[in-house]
């Protein structure tokens, strides 16, 4: 298997990360485009930048964003919020994303996963589930869908999703740790690579997700001490954990 | 004359390889004119789409013509993912397509644990870990490297290939890029 992934997640509203970010080395904290390099030079493996923009012209900022983004770092990242069409999604992957996260829309019309992957193949989609209990929620957690989570990864990964990213929106923000139990019945019925997501609290909790999956997502963790990035990476090797070694460049 | 020529078959997302390009204080432009693929220092094929529209885009722009003429004349190409396995002799991607016939060789679907298979893993010999994105891999007598005994790296006359992506693997990638560059 690849080596365990460790992925920053950033909350972009308008163009702008929102929540929990505390920093003081940047020039601006909240400009996706420096937190991006700062994790990237930290050593994240991956970046996820989920867009929570409600306003019309949201769509349009989110591409300068994503080609910003993509003129800055030279690791992997996922853009997720918003994206309802194949249209959505090539203009975000054209503006240089590695792969699109779809969630609601993919509900709503599972064959969008399966267009999104003919066009881009299906390491381009990645499948954002929102687990209750064992409920799908929709609408960023407010809304149980009648889709249980295991099936619903299942026939997800079935349609083209090359990943799913699992959220426990139980533990969301809790940080005790990941839904182990879920994230090890999802990984165990689907074929594709799994992201837990929710809950990370210390290095020990990302250590024991990464146990059971191929990747973890950090938000709070992170956010608070971006600073701390690779330490907390030396601290889940440290326990074990054989995360990549991170190059320096020449 | 830019220093790289990135060709363009109409699929996704050459703007990563140009700014790791740009990062390495390379120019670039994306074309598939065929007298650019011939004439320009170095050539990037580049690693996103599906293998049958993207053979399809390079045969009727004459960009696989002008690739099979360069690689005859042993000017460089690099050949990243997909870009790396356009150049082999056929591939099993949707439903069979003809390679462009550089390098022996052909590309089977990935028998790994998960596909695809994603993330960061070790290339042998090298000893460095590069990111992967695949579902498909080569196998050819050219190999030189592998990851998890996969085909990593093809290297036949003046083509290499790689099956992960140096433009997403940071410090090791872009010096992986650089050294390639830097070689002609």
């Amino acid at each position: 298997m690849p080596l365990p992934r460790l992925i920053p997640c950033l909350d972009v509203a308008d163009g702008r990360v929102v929540k929990g970010v505390s920093f003081v080395a940047l020039r601006d904290v909240g400009d996706p485009v420096e937190l991006a390099r700062h994790y990237s030079a930290g050593g994240a493996d991956e970046l996820v930048f989920l867009d929570i923009t409600a306003t019309p012209h949201g769509a349009d900022t989110l591409v300068e964003v994503v080609e910003r983004v993509a003129d800055v770092i030279e690791i992997p990242f996922t853009v997720g919020g918003g994206i309802r069409t194949l249209e959505d999604a090539s203009r975000i992957i054209e503006a240089g994303a590695d792969r699109v996260s779809v969630n609601s829309a993919a509900i709503t019309e599972p064959e969008l996963i399966t267009r999104i992957a003919e066009r881009f193949g299906s390491q381009a989609v990645v499948v954002a589930i929102d687990a209750g209990a064992d409920v799908v929620y929709t609408h960023g957690g407010r809304r149980a869908s009648d889709l249980r989570t295991v099936p619903w990864a299942v026939e997800a990964a079935a349609r083209g999703a090359g990943e799913i990213l699992l959220t426990s929106i139980e533990r969301d923000g809790q940080r005790s740790g990941y839904d182990l139990v879920l994230t090890a019945a999802v990984r165990d019925a689907v074929d594709v690579p799994v992201i837990a997501s929710g809950g990370a609290g210390s290095a020990a909790d990302v250590a024991a997700a990464l146990r059971v999956t191929d990747a973890a997502l950090v938000a709070s963790i992170v956010h608070e001490n971006p600073e701390g990035l690779p330490g907390l990476r030396a601290e889940i090797s440290a326990l074990g954990i054989s995360l990549r070694r991170v190059e320096e460049r020449r | 004359m830019s220093d790289v020529v990135v060709v363009d078959y109409g699929a996704g997302n050459t703007h990563s390889v140009r700014a790791a390009l740009e990062h390495l204080g390379r120019t670039s432009v994306v074309s598939s004119q065929p007298e650019l693929i011939l004439n320009a220092p170095w050539v990037i094929l580049p690693g996103v789409g599906s293998a049958k529209s993207a053979m399809e885009h390079l045969e009727e722009t004459g960009a696989a013509s002008a690739l099979r003429e360069r690689f005859a004349a042993s000017h460089p190409i690099l050949g990243i993912c997909l870009g790396m396995q356009l150049a082999l002799q056929a591939s099993e991607e949707d439903g069979g397509v003809k390679g462009l016939g550089l390098l022996a060789g052909v590309v089977i679907r990935l028998d790994a644990p998960r596909v695809p298979r994603l993330g960061w893993a070790i290339v042998d010999p090298w000893d460095e870990a590069y990111y992967f994105a695949h579902s498909f891999v080569a196998e050819s007598p050219h190999r030189v490297a592998t990851s998890e005994g996969w085909t990593a790296v093809v290297e036949h006359g003046a083509f290499i290939g790689v099956q992960f992506h140096p433009e997403k693997s940071d410090a090791a990638g872009l010096n992986f890029l650089d050294r390639c560059l830097s070689r002609a």
